[in-house]
Order: C-alpha cells, then sequence, then structure tokens
C-alpha cells in the first residue's frame, strides 16, 4: 500500500473586523476531501449557511439531526439557497461554537456533492447535518455566510485538503 | 482584514508535516457488494475511513463493517442515532456489526462517511469505531452517526465494508488514513 502524508492547510482566514461571510476560492482540485474548521462568534441566534461556486440558486438541501438539551429533532430543507449547516448550535456571543464540515469528493465532476458537518454549542445545542449541492462541478470556492448579522472579529476558518492515495 | 478575502489557495498553500497519511483508496469500476482494506500497516495509532457510496440498487438501505473478516455477529455491539427529516431516533442492533447509510445514487444524493476505527494496534482491548454518516436527495435521507465496538483484542489488519442487499454502485469510493501517534 502506498503512503503519503496529507490533510494539508490550504488557507486560514481570521477576521480582523467582523463580517458577514468567508470566501475560499481559488481552491485547488489536488485533493479528494475538504475540510472546513471553524470557531466562530456572532449575534445569539445566527444560522451559518454554505454554498459553493458562487451559486445561489435553489440547488441545496440538508438533513438534520440535533439537540437542543431537552429534545432530540430532525429536520429538512429542500430547494434551498444553500446548505444550513446548524439548526440548535447557533452562534452566540461568546467563542462558544465550533463546527468541523467535511466535503467529500468535491473535485470530481460524476457526482453531486454532499457534506457531513458537527456543530456545537455547548451552551445551546449540537448539530450533524448531511448537505447536498445539486451540480456534479468540482468544488473551486466555498462561501460561509450568516443568514442574518455578521460573524464577529476573532472568528477563526480553516480550510484543509485530503488527498487519496 | 477584508471580510471577503477572496483567498487564493494556491498562493496560500503550504506543505507540512503531518501525521494523517493516506494509505490506500478504492473507487468502484463496477458495481460491487463488498470492499476490504487488507493488510493494513501496522504503524498507525489510529485509522480513518473516509467514502462516498450509493448502493445500485435500494435507495435507503445500510452498509456493515467487519474487522478481520470476522463476520461473527455476536463479536460486535452497535449503538446509533439518527435523523430522517422528519424524526429523530435512537437504536442498537444488539450484537450486529457497525453500520450506516449507503446513499442513493452517486448522481443525485450519495451518502459520505467519516469513520474512525481507534487503538486498532492494540491488543489489550476492544476495538471501538465511531462514525457520521448520512445523505441527502433533496427530499429524503438520513444523517446518522454511532458508537460501536468489536469485541476482539486482536490488532486489526483488516476492513470491510459490505452491502448486505444489492451491491455499491460504480464511482463509489473509499480511502482509507492512518494517524499517527508522537
Amino acid at each position: 500500500m502506498a503512503a503519503g502524508s496529507t490533510y494539508t492547510p490550504i488557507a486560514t482566514q481570521t477576521l480582523g473586523s467582523a463580517a458577514a461571510s468567508v470566501t475560499f476560492s481559488s481552491i485547488s482540485g489536488s485533493y479528494t476531501d475538504l475540510v472546513l474548521i471553524l470557531n466562530a462568534s456572532g449575534s445569539t441566534g445566527i444560522n451559518v449557511l454554505m454554498q459553493f461556486n458562487g451559486d445561489t440558486g435553489t440547488n441545496y438541501s440538508s438533513t438534520t439531526l440535533g439537540g437542543s438539551g431537552t429534545t432530540a429533532y430532525s429536520a429538512r430543507f429542500s430547494n434551498q439557497t444553500s446548505i444550513e449547516i446548524n439548526y440548535e448550535g447557533y452562534l452566540d456571543s461568546g467563542f462558544n461554537t465550533n463546527s468541523i464540515i467535511n466535503i467529500q469528493n468535491y473535485s470530481n465532476s460524476t457526482t453531486y456533492k454532499t457534506t457531513l458537518d458537527r456543530f456545537n454549542n455547548a451552551g445551546l445545542g449540537v448539530d450533524a447535518v448531511v448537505g447536498l449541492w445539486r451540480n456534479t462541478a468540482p468544488i473551486t470556492s466555498v462561501v460561509l455566510k450568516t443568514h442574518t448579522g455578521t460573524f464577529a472579529t476573532g472568528s477563526t476558518f480553516s480550510l484543509y485538503g485530503i488527498a487519496a492515495a | 482584514m477584508s471580510p471577503i478575502l477572496g483567498i487564493l489557495a494556491s498562493s496560500n498553500y503550504q506543505r507540512v508535516t503531518s501525521s494523517y497519511y493516506s494509505i490506500a483508496t478504492t473507487t468502484l469500476g463496477t458495481a460491487t457488494a463488498s470492499v476490504t482494506f487488507s493488510s493494513i500497516p501496522a504503524t498507525y495509532t489510529h485509522l480513518q475511513i473516509r467514502a462516498l457510496t450509493s448502493n445500485a440498487s435500494y435507495a435507503s438501505t445500510s452498509a456493515s463493517l467487519y474487522l478481520n473478516s470476522d463476520t461473527t455477529a455476536a463479536n460486535y455491539r452497535n449503538h446509533y442515532l439518527y435523523g430522517s427529516g422528519s424524526a429523530a431516533g435512537s437504536s442498537t442492533d444488539g450484537n450486529s456489526a457497525a453500520n450506516g447509510v449507503m446513499g442513493s445514487g452517486m448522481s443525485t444524493g450519495p451518502a459520505a462517511w467519516v469513520i474512525d476505527l481507534l487503538d486498532y494496534q492494540n491488543t489489550n482491548k476492544y476495538k471501538t469505531i465511531r462514525l457520521l454518516n448520512g445523505y441527502d436527495t433533496n427530499g429524503a435521507g438520513y444523517v446518522w452517526f454511532g458508537s460501536n465496538l468489536w469485541m476482539n483484542t486482536n490488532a486489526v489488519s483488516s476492513f470491510t465494508i459490505t452491502a448486505p442487499v444489492g451491491t455499491f454502485a460504480i464511482n463509489s469510493s473509499f480511502a482509507l488514513y492512518g494517524i499517527k501517534g508522537a
């Protein structure tokens, strides 16, 4: 079996001022999967949305599993203009939110793109979300944005690439 | 720092030494009922399998995971939590191999998998797996995560993922990675 070191940092952004969105663009197609890690803050109740390649059409959907501390739930969002990567684990004013987002086989041109993420806020709730972008194009850019308000100064977003043998 | 930086990945590209290694990959050229990674090197501490799959014939069936070709149900335990889009549920198959959902068409709603097999070389304890898995087809799907146990202290040298019903579709892909400890 061949073996090669991977899980390579591609880019990191730390917000120097509040921002409504963060973009990673011109992403190399030389990996198999992308992993996007965020530790963010914002006004309480903010959802985080994800789009690819500048597509703002209703080509996204997701299935969500989460817990609020009292209730477990599942929800589905079809024909959306973005993947909603959280539901109960909202942003809040502390840096209590973290998420690891997996974007599988992002550079192939034969399948729709499936994402898997965990989104956590110990004070509010936890989520597991599977998302779909109904497009076979390789992903070259990723946008994370708030559904309202902004990410706070100091929020961090790191993108990694994993290359299969 | 600009709120929308438009960072050029290529200009920010860094080569660093990591402890995460690609070991092997299989992408199916024909529909196949089972995929095995065998002769897994003993040089890592943990393993991770990342996959994108669908069942060639059935929309929402599950796949099973076996270690060292041991298909004896009594040697496994699992518990899982899932969301169907309308309800959350939790269940166990009792003495059964780890499982997850296979997906619904490679071009319409493939399932993603991230499977962690911890301390796979340790001969003093049973082996535990955790997995995060799911698919969405814009109207159907599941998100799934589970905890799994193989009640055997042997070092793990092979990993098999099997479709109990139907087959994995063409272009389903499976990648095995090793994570080194200090």
